[in-house]
């Protein structure tokens, strides 16, 4: 199933719509990491609100995404994680440690303004996101 | 009520069907959301392993009661290479494969009981069960 | 004595040879108290009074719960199975337990009963005492059975209804309280056990989602001792919660849960505390980019 991947401004939004097998997210991490060199996109949004379970491949796949994103200049940011789906996740082990997150698609655009912003002014951030 | 669920493993697709199977099976046992989660959590790493490493198995899914509580037994099942330290295997941070190597040791976090059975060329057996009490 | 407990499916064992003869006497027996269920019933619940059970229930009330374990109990008798009894007296704890009656108030009235039938049988029996003996040899293993079956389904349910209060108890008491928008404080009071501290973290979930909240102050001044469970749970509890892009601040740690963190393993650095919950909200409110001002600023000078 291939994830819908929209351009907004310097932004990439990757809008997952349901579950995904491993050959979905590796697919999705090449597709994001083709437009962002390809669109210099300053930003990526992985939106995952629908699913239902996240699990070590794909925070694997994720942190990927995140660390390929950034050399080539582009914070990402994950939303949308539901809360039962955070807590299994810390049962898990799995922390996305190193990957911004956010609550929602609004919360993930604010966050890579403030981003963004700051890495012109170079200055600190006020939320430091480890 | 079926007895027992029987899903083959031998494509990555089949990681997401039974994922969802157990879901929906502790979903019918009526298990909270969250706890639904987890054991479709665990059931994917489980089922991942076997696809990783063994290339086919099978999971099998059932339910069992035992006095006032109820609970989810998934048992997976390959005939790979086998695991040759079962109890390194079951310590954080192992893999052989170059990867976060959690599977195992992830899975057993999230489940109430949690037992392994293999040896180098002998295959593998998971047998993981998660509960919950009954309200009459 | 062959009683099988919890196992309400098979009937009683009965040695093959003398099958027949027990069933016969059985039938005999059940008879006996069918005929004379009217008195037996009514000495039953005399003795129930006189022994000071079932306080809580008025004497009709007794009257009429007594005539209906009577039936259910000569029934029981009568198939050798009991699973209309065990739902009876699920049923019937259900009924009385909110009224107080307790669990020994309740095999005490069984044992009663068996008794009242047992003086019955010696009544009428006297003169064949090979007879009685044979008698009471088949009723006493049912007898016991019975009493077995009523005393587990009463437990089962108090069982039962606690753990609801509990749950329910459990959802007062955590209470994530939201006092301005994107912050929400939750004060944890009090003793932690594994079940609650899992509550406490899907209720905390929830509310981020629910409020969109961007801060989160825990507050544990009220919470005396962690174990090293609990601990990781708290870690946790923080770490999902930053997933759903929430900052959290722990507030109120004492030097002991402090020690217990460091156990763990859990650097202390990488999570941010307060001393108290007071400083705690104005760390949060630093972050959400409000200003606390003196009141003398905000009223305009006319």
């Amino acid at each position: 199933m291939e994830v819908p991947i929209l351009k907004q401004g310097h932004y990439l939004i990757a809008s997952i719509q349901s579950a995904l097998t491993d050959a979905d997210l590796s697919q999705l991490r090449e597709a994001l990491i083709e437009r962002v060199g390809r669109f210099r996109a300053r930003g990526v949004i992985v939106d995952v609100t629908a699913l239902d379970v996240m699990d070590s491949f794909a925070v694997r796949t994720l942190r990927d995404i995140a660390h390929m994103a950034r050399l080539r200049g582009a914070e990402t940011v994950i939303v949308g994680i539901q809360p039962e789906v955070a807590f299994a996740m810390v049962q898990l082990g799995l922390t996305l440690k190193g990957v911004s997150t956010a609550l929602d698609l609004e919360e993930g655009l604010a966050f890579l303004n403030i981003q963004t912003q700051l890495r012109i002014d170079r200055g600190p951030g006020r939320l430091d996101r480890g | 009520m079926a007895d027992q669920l029987l899903i083959p493993i031998t494509a990555d697709v089949d990681v997401v069907t039974a994922r969802q199977r157990g879901r929906d099976l502790a979903a019918e046992a009526g298990f909270s959301s969250g706890d639904q989660t987890v054991i479709a959590a665990a059931i994917s790493e489980i089922a991942r392993n076997i696809l990783m490493y063994a290339k086919r198995g099978e999971i099998a899914l059932s339910l069992v009661a035992n006095g006032d509580r109820q609970g989810v037994v998934v048992v997976a099942r390959d005939q790979g290479p086998g695991i040759r330290d079962v109890p390194r295997a079951l310590q954080d941070g192992y893999s052989t494969s170059g990867g976060l190597g959690l599977g195992l040791p992830g899975a057993r976090r999230l489940m109430d009981d949690f037992d392994v059975v293999s040896d180098a060329g002998k295959g593998t057996t998971v047998t993981m069960k998660k509960w919950r009490r009954m309200n009459a | 004595m062959a009683t099988k407990g919890k196992d309400a499916q098979s009937p009683l064992p009965d040695p093959q040879a003398q099958t027949e003869s027990t069933a016969a006497l059985l039938r005999e027996l059940v008879a006996h108290l069918r005929q004379n269920r009217t008195q037996l019933r009514e000495e039953w619940a005399r003795r129930i009074t006189r022994a000071q059970l079932l306080t809580a229930m008025t004497e009709e009330e007794i009257f009429a719960e007594a005539t209906s374990v009577y039936d259910n109990y000569v029934e029981a008798l009568e198939t050798g199975t009991f699973e209309a009894l065990q739902a009876y007296a699920r049923n019937l704890s259900e009924r009385i337990i909110p009224r107080g009656v307790e669990t020994h108030e309740v095999v005490g009235i069984v044992l009663l009963l068996r008794d009242v039938l047992a003086r019955s049988l010696f009544g009428k029996y006297h003169e064949d005492f090979d007879k009685l003996n044979r008698i009471l040899d088949a009723y006493e293993p049912a007898a016991n059975r019975i009493a077995n079956t009523v005393a587990v389904g009463f437990v089962q349910e108090r069982e039962r209804i606690i753990r609801q209060q509990q749950e329910a108890i459990r959802e007062l008491s955590t209470p994530v309280l939201q006092v301005r928008e994107r912050l929400l404080i939750l004060p944890i009071i009090g003793v932690i056990d594994p079940q609650r501290a899992r509550q406490l973290t899907e209720q905390l979930l929830r509310a981020i989602r629910t409020n969109r909240a961007k801060v989160v102050v825990i507050d544990i001044t009220g919470v005396a001792a962690m174990d090293s469970n609990v601990a990781n749970h708290l870690v946790q509890t923080v770490e999902a919660s930053r997933l759903l892009g929430a900052t959290v601040i722990v507030t109120g740690l004492s030097p002991e849960i402090a020690q217990t963190l460091v156990t763990i393993g859990v650097d202390l650095s990488e999570m941010a505390t307060v001393g108290d919950l007071q400083g705690g909200i104005e760390e949060a409110e630093r972050l959400l980019g409000y200003k606390v001002l003196p009141l003398e600023e905000l009223t305009p000078k006319a």
